[in-house]
């Protein structure tokens, strides 16, 4: 079977005054569908960046990104857009709700901007508001939710339009330990349903749940563990 | 993105930002609404004075003493240099033109009036008959100046209602003696009120026969002689034999200016017509000044609004879905702000019209065509121009400003 994503040589290089910074140094990963994987590492090891360029929210500066068999890295910005809209999700660490619509309207948001009809929009709407246990929340705005709650309905965002691709940065760096393992728990849930899942955290116990997990420094990965043996390093 | 889609999520857009939606229509609805009064009252001026010069009377030819222009060397050149007077005797002899309706000649002067102990200043306007007709006045009580020889009229006067209010407060005008300098008129007549009338206030006229007027006033000179002719066609032609009949009259030279109403009207309504635009290109300006406002409202709203923008993206939405829906939003508010301007401008056009009755303060059609027009272009471009920048953004890097 193909790996669900693979990367090959990745590069990203910022340029910070005359300083050259390295976000991502030669890169390479296969990562199959249905992985649970935790990117951890120190600041600045390059995490969110290559975080950032899995969603194709960041463009690479060298190398290949095949997602699911396709070279996506050659796409243009609109075949991107839609590459994004069907295939991932993403689940941030301050949410990024859009603060003027209701917890109903900014799960329904990405069905708005792919265009799908009214009906089918307020029937998984309404899925999703009883499956994250949001259906009394419906018409609230992020600010008259807790944290956790804007969290769920972030999720509830990124998973419905059904993505193969589920991507969370630190998404419990804004929570307290008990909403937080809440959220990661559902996060887990979506994944044994059979969603890729790759959550990039600081958090050394979050970290420890994932059956993969991947240790950067300085843009490389120096080690690979599967479920708490190391596989394999990159040197 | 569906349209109805759009459409609600710009309404949300502008709902959420209040503080930028009510700058930017402001911005809008002053520009616009300058836009609109200002024009109207520059194309009220202009309707005035057509008015006030159509008050004067139907199909006029007007005949004045000298000449404003050369005509070219003719033999009378050489006999005289001053022109000659415009005389009762002229006036006759217009008459016979065949393309004249009414001739009416005018003598003007100041004097004063005496009646009853109360003495006014006022104009003196000598006359015939015909001048009611000519001028289209009505009659509030009595009658006017009977048909008589011009050259020997009655000690008759005809008053306007201002000078009647004032001479004979408590009494009927009608029958009263008016003295004027050593003459005694006997009133018969008040004209009805009217106000205007191009700097002659009929209101404050006395009118008697003319050749009393030019004996008062010690002149055979006519002021002017009013040609009416029978259509409005046909006042070129009158135009063209008065010329003649006069230039015989005064030995073959062209000594008189002949102007029809049309023609002052034409200048006037050029000139009138001038100052509209130059009206016009300050509000244009002001109405650029809001374009400037809303781009600069529309840079900070954008760059406020980027890291929604990378979200939008990152939630799928493609760089044309973003222009797309900012260009919703800009159209939204500059046409709301455009027409609120525009009730603006039409309130502030009706308030001149209370103030001023007579002023006919409407904005023309182009003027609110191009002031509509330009604030939405103006909107829709300022407010597009940061969104496509921000949509050309990577989503990571709009995402990262907050």
């Amino acid at each position: 079977m193909a790996a669900q994503i693979e990367l090959q040589g990745i590069e990203r290089v910022f340029h910070l005054g005359d300083s050259v910074v390295h976000a991502l140094a030669g890169v390479d990963l296969r990562i199959d569908a249905g992985e649970y994987i935790a990117v951890m590492g120190p600041s600045g090891s390059g995490k969110s960046t290559l975080l950032n360029v899995l969603g194709l929210l960041d463009r690479p500066d060298a190398g290949h990104y095949r997602l699911e068999g396709r070279d996506v890295t050659t796409l243009s910005p609109d075949e991107q857009a839609r590459v994004r809209s069907q295939r991932i999700g993403f689940v941030f660490q301050s949410f990024h709700l859009v603060p003027r619509l209701t917890a109903a309207e900014n799960i329904a948001l990405p069905m708005v901007l792919a265009g799908l009809p009214a009906r089918e929009r307020e029937q998984r709407v309404r899925q999703a508001l009883a499956g994250f246990g949001l259906a009394e929340r419906a018409s609230h705005r992020p600010d008259q939710l807790s944290g956790g709650q804007r969290q769920r309905v972030a999720i509830a965002r990124a998973t419905i339009m059904q993505p193969a691709l589920l991507l969370a940065d630190e998404p419990t760096g804004n929570l307290d330990r008990a909403t937080g393992d809440e959220v990661v728990r559902l996060l887990e849930q979506l994944n044994a349903g059979g969603v890729t899942l790759l959550v990039v955290t600081h958090d050394a116990a979050l970290g420890a749940r994932a059956r993969r997990r991947l240790l950067m420094e300085d843009g490389a990965i120096r080690h690979d563990e599967w479920q708490g043996t190391r596989a394999h390093a990159h040197g | 993105m569906r349209t109805a889609d759009l459409l609600g999520f710009a309404v949300g857009a502008a709902r959420g930002n209040r503080t930028r939606t009510v700058l930017l229509m402001l911005a809008m609805a002053i520009g616009v609404a300058a836009v609109v009064t200002l024009t109207a009252l520059g194309d009220g001026a202009r309707r005035f004075v057509v008015r006030e010069f159509s008050a004067i009377g139907s199909n006029l030819v007007i005949v004045l003493p000298g000449r404003t222009e050369t005509g070219g060397i003719n033999p009378g050149s050489f006999v005289s240099s001053t022109p000659r007077d415009l005389t009762v005797d002229d006036a006759l002899a217009l008459q016979r033109a065949p393309a004249v309706q009414r001739v009416v000649p005018l003598t003007v002067g100041n004097s004063e009036l005496s009646a009853g102990g109360k003495l006014r200043e006022a104009m003196v306007v000598g006359t015939t008959a015909e001048y009611i007709d000519v001028r289209q006045f009505k009659m509030a009580q009595g009658q006017f100046l009977p048909r008589e020889d011009w050259n020997r009229g009655s000690q008759l006067m005809v008053i306007g209602a201002k000078l009647r209010a004032e001479l004979f407060p408590n009494q009927a005008a009608v029958g009263q003696f008016v003295r004027v300098g050593d003459r005694r008129f006997r009133v018969i007549g008040v004209l009805a009120a009217t106000g205007s009338g191009l700097g002659m206030n009929t209101d404050e006229l006395a009118i008697v026969p003319v050749s009393l007027a030019q004996a008062m006033f010690n002149t055979h000179t006519l002021f002017r002689i009013l040609i009416e002719a029978h259509n409005r066609d046909a006042i070129e032609a009158v135009k063209r034999q008065a010329l003649t009949i006069l230039q015989q009259r005064h030995d073959g030279e062209q000594d008189v200016t002949v102007i029809t109403q049309d023609a002052m009207l034409a200048t006037f309504d050029k000139l009138l017509g001038t100052l509209t635009l130059g009206v016009a290109g300050i509000a244009a300006i002001s109405l650029a000044v809001a374009g400037i406002l809303v781009m600069n409202v529309m840079l900070v709203s954008v760059a406020q609004r980027r890291s929604e923008i990378g979200l939008l993206k990152a939630l799928g939405a493609s760089g044309g879905t973003i222009r797309l829906a900012f260009l919703v939003e800009a159209a939204l508010l500059s046409a709301a702000g455009a027409l609120f301007g525009y009730a603006l401008g039409l309130a502030g056009a009706a308030l001149i019209r209370a103030i001023y009755p007579s002023f006919p303060a409407y904005p023309p059609d182009w003027a609110v065509l191009a002031g509509l027009g330009t604030a939405l272009f103006t909107g829709v471009l300022f407010g597009v121009l940061p969104a496509r920048n921000a949509a050309r953004l990577d989503p990571v890097t709009a995402l990262a400003r907050r």
